[in-house]
Formats: C-alpha cells, structure tokens, sequence
C-alpha cells in the first residue's frame, strides 16, 4: 500500500535541522521561482524589459545622436543614464506592487507560518530585481555596440552593468516600503509618485536649471547616475550644459554611502514594519 | 512551556483594540488525533490558529508548538497548512507551488508523490491561476502534506469542493490520522467534524464552552428526536412533561423530547395504532446550536469546565 500512503512515519527518528545542503535549496528555489513568475508576468515583464531599450534607442540613440553636433560624451551620457533609468523600475515595482499584492492576499501570511527560510522571501526578490537589471542591462550594451557607438571598453560595460546591478538594491528597499505601508491597489500609484520624481530630479533626461538642482539630491538615481558616469568617463547633463551649480560636486564616497543609507534605512524601516504587523 | 506538547494554548487571552478574541482559552492538541474547533464567526477559532502557529502573539498566557514557541522555525518543520484565504501567485504551475514549498521542509515528499496522493497529478502542469476554486483547494491541501507534517492546520479545507472531492479529501485525512498524523481542522460544516473528529472544541466569545468526544457532545445536550405516525393531536402531545417541540408532517409527529422513553411508552399507551417509531439522539448540529446560542450557555460553560 506504499502508493497510497503519506508515510508520515512518527515512530522514524527525523530531524528538523536543515543541514545546509538543504537550507541552500530552500533559498535557491525561493529565487528560482520567484524569477519565474517575475518574467511569466506580463503586466511585469513587458513595460520593465522592453522600456528601457525601447526608449534608449529612440531618445538615446535617435534623438539625442542627431543633437549631439559631434560631442562624443552625449552617447556616453545617454547609454549611462537610460541604464540607470532601466534598473529602477524592477526594483521600485517588483517589490511595491509584489509585496503589497502578497501581503493584502495571505501569501506573506502563509510563508511565514510555513516553514519558510525567514530571509528567503525578501532575498529572492533582491535577486529577481537584479536578474532583472542585468537583462535589462543586456539589451542596452548590446543596443549600445551596435547603434549607440558610446565608445567605452568591455571593462566599462561591465562596470556600468554590475554597478547597476547592485545599484538597484536603493530602489529595492523603497519599493519594499512602499509594498509593505500601501495596499494592493494603491502600491502602484505610490511607486510611480517616487519613481518619476526620482527620474527627473535624478538629471538622467536634460539638464536641470541651477535654481532646482538641490533637489536633485534628494534622488538615488542622482547620486547613481553620478557613480556610473565617473566610471565612463564622462560628465553629467548639467556639465555638460555647463550650468554648473550645487549638484555638481560630490566625491564617489558620499555617493556610495547616500545610497547605502537610503537601503539601510528604507529596508529597516519595512522589515520592521513586516514583522510587526506583517 | 510544556515540553512534550505537539500545539498547546494555555491561559491565552488576546484583544484587538477593544474586542477580545480569546479570553482565557485552554487548547490542547493530542497526538494522532483529529481536533475539530467548531465555533460561530468570531468566536476566536482563526485566532487561536494563528497564535498556535506563531502568527500572533498572546497578550497573556503561552503557545506552544512542539515543545516550543511557534515561532521557533524548527518546530514549524513539523506543520503543514492550509489557510483560508489565500491567493498564490497565478503565474506558477501546481507542480512549482508544491515544489517550493517541499523545499522548506527537511524531508519532504517528492512533489509527484504529494500530487499523486492528493489526485492533483492531472493539474501538475497547469498555472495556478487558471484553477477552478475547487481545485486550487486541492493543491493548497497538496502543499499541506509535502512537507510529512506530524500535524496539521486545515482551515475549512472543504470550501467549494465538489462532493467526490470532499469523500477523497476526507478519506486522506482519516488515513494522515490514522498513520499518526494529528489534525487540527475549522469548519462551518457541522457533518465534516461528525464525519471525522476524534474531539470536537466548541469555542464561542473566545472561550472554550465545551469539549469532548462527538458522541459526549451529542449526550452534553441530552435531546431526543422521536418520529412516528399517529392519530393524536400535535397540541395534545406538546402538553406532555418532558416533550419540548411538536411538529406535524404529513401523518406523522416529530416529537423532541429530553426523556424519550417517557414519551414513547405514553404513545404507545395513548394510540393503539402508532407505528413507524424512530428514535435518534440529536446530531452535532442541534448540539452546537444549543451550545452556541441555547439559553443554557452558562449551565454547559460548568459542564465544560
């Protein structure tokens, strides 16, 4: 009767230790099939890994080539702040909208009665959102080798693609807050009211007049953006339009620790708030 | 904490803002046993669940699972669920569901084996969104017995099964029970804690107002149903000591009595030609009824406790 029966087998010595073998298989299904359903999901999907190359071509490439009258830095700049663009959703979105749709149907709720590895569920999505960034980024310097001609070696293509990678973490974290304070329905909305300020404050489209520029510090995409273009080599929009004011300084390290701070503090501030009230 | 305790709630009280939701509430899980906690809505059952698995905490008193707090992961290795309301990602097939939750567990079954069990294999590569209710029920039990759990939170498992789908499931659980498996089932559906409880608690205003065998619960209410067809008059029959309801249907009265046998030997001396006599204890239905909401809820608390 082996076929039919559950074989619970209570009288069996068993152990309830996960022996690391097994605790690393938890993790790396947990990530695996998160990804999955990321790609399987069109609403998902399509806008995140379709935008950014879509737009880099068509303003980057396009539009921004035949205004460039010449300047090699405009294909560096274009390439480098596209990228920065093309990472933020995945991380802003995948955790907001997923987050608060999981929280608001149970799932979160039943995860954490199972026994569930208790970091799982927060890293498979840091994980997705960087599989994510790094097709994104795919696409881009393949787009950016053929048509683009931005002129950066292999080393920076990958420097830009890892850092962007580990650049999206800033917007992880504020999609987790976003995700784990709104509901379903309104994590959309929320994400998009920082996200497109993030966009345009963060001088990734045009050069912002002086009189706005400290407001560009309040965007991680700024202090990103910044990071990406010293490794390329090449200025900002707004040095390059040469309106050089306030936001024009700053050193790779107050960068770096602006966006490890935003992580630190959006991520304690959610996971706290996950815990407490899940 | 009692250390050998498979789910235990002892002395638990937990309030939401003003409204209690448990006050006092003793709860003990036993081993190989189907636990059936009946209960109108919001009289605590979905509270007392998720204190025993560590999704809340007690205001007072203790949960214990496995010896230890819920909220210890090692002690939840041993558990499975499934929750009532809950929506899986749409996007993942059945076998991907069962499969990553298998993976949380130490020794879970395979994930073919669990859909073999459970009659889901058919379902195996189907996204879970594009399920009928009934079968996403099935699969969420699926994912309850991967893992080989000791013991088992099943909250109103049967919700929109069709009737072969309840036989089946019923039948696992008699068989997860019978390998020594415990159970700890809600349901609203009084003939599913008759047809497999072992023990019944009846939790009503966040307190425990009876437990017990089916049949001692049946016996805590302590009324008859006598059906027969005769010639006597509904009202007459009504005046009768210990007969408490009359109804007359087509011929034949239907008598509730708290001392049948009193009644059925004035019957048969009042009318020469009764026949077709039934007598049948009351079900658990009319128990719980009485329990719930009778005017002798204080009488039963003492009979309880």
């Amino acid at each position: 009767m082996s076929a039919t029966t559950f074989a619970i087998e209570n009288n069996l010595p068993r152990s309830n230790e996960m022996t690391g073998a097994k605790l690393w298989r938890a993790y790396l299904t947990e990530t695996k099939y998160e990804c999955l359903r990321a790609l399987r999901a069109p609403a998902f999907a399509i806008p995140f890994l379709l935008l950014p190359i879509t737009l880099y071509v068509l303003f980057g490439v396009l539009l921004a080539g035949s205004m460039s009258h010449g300047d090699a830095n405009v294909a560096k700049i274009m390439f480098v702040n596209w990228s920065v663009f093309g990472i933020m959703g995945p991380g802003m979105f995948g955790f907001g909208m997923f987050v608060a749709m999981e929280r608001e149907q149970g799932l979160l709720t039943l995860k954490r009665a199972l026994p569930a590895p208790p970091a799982a569920y927060l890293l498979s999505k840091m994980i997705m959102a960087a599989l994510f960034a790094a097709i994104v980024m795919g696409t881009l310097v393949a787009a950016a080798a053929l048509i683009g001609h931005p002129g950066l070696s292999f080393g920076q293509y990958l420097g830009v693609a890892l850092l962007n990678m580990l650049g999206s973490l800033p917007f992880c974290a504020i999609g987790l807050f976003i995700g784990t304070r709104a509901s379903a329905k309104s994590a959309p909305a929320f994400a998009n009211l920082a996200y497109l300020p993030f966009m345009h404050l963060g001088g990734l489209f045009y050069p912002l007049p002086r009189s706005v520029q400290p407001l560009e510090f309040a965007s991680p995409a700024f202090y990103l953006d910044k990071l990406a273009l010293r490794l390329v080599g090449a200025p900002s929009l707004d040095q390059l339009a040469g309106v050089m004011g306030a936001s024009s300084h700053g050193t790779p390290i107050t960068q770096i620790a602006v966006l490890a701070a935003v992580t630190m503090i959006f991520a304690l501030l959610a996971i706290r708030r996950l815990a407490r009230v899940g | 904490m009692n250390a050998h305790c498979l789910a235990e709630l002892s002395g638990v009280s937990k309030r939401f803002d003003k409204v209690v939701a448990l006050d006092g509430l003793e709860l003990q899980v036993r081993p190989a046993e189907l636990l059936a906690v009946l209960g109108p809505n919001g009289a605590g059952k979905s509270t007392a669940i998720s204190l025993m698995l560590g999704l809340q905490r007690p205001d007072t008193g203790t949960a214990c699972l496995f010896g230890q707090s819920p909220l210890n992961i090692a002690s939840r290795r041993q558990i499975g669920v499934m929750m009532q309301e809950v929506t899986l990602a749409p996007e993942l097939r059945v076998r991907e569901q069962i499969d990553l939750v298998a993976s949380y567990y130490p020794d879970p079954l395979p994930a073919d084996d669990a859909m073999r069990l459970t009659r889901t294999s058919s379902l195996a590569g189907r996204p879970y969104g594009k399920l009928s209710n009934g079968q996403k029920r099935q699969v969420q039990f699926a994912m309850a017995v991967v893992g080989r759990p000791k013991l088992l939170f099943l909250d109103e498992p049967t919700v929109g099964l069709d009737l072969p789908a309840r036989e089946m499931m019923w039948a696992m659980l008699r068989e997860l029970v019978r390998e020594g498996a415990s159970i700890v089932l809600t349901t609203h559906y009084l003939e599913e804690a008759e047809a497999l409880a072992d023990r019944v608690v009846v939790l009503a205003k966040g307190r425990a107002i009876a437990a017990g065998t089916v049949n001692e619960l049946r016996a805590l209410v302590g009324r008859k149903r006598i059906s027969c067809a005769t010639s006597l008059a509904p009202e007459l029959v009504a005046a009768w000591p210990g007969v408490q309801t009359v109804s007359h249907d087509r011929g034949r009265l239907q008598i509730t009595a708290s001392d049948a046998e009193i009644v059925v030997k004035r019957l048969v001396a009042a009318d020469e030609n009764f026949h077709e006599l039934e007598v049948h204890s009351a079900g658990l239905a009319e128990a719980f009824t009485e329990l719930t909401q009778g005017p002798n809820q204080e009488l039963t608390q003492e009979v309880a406790s």
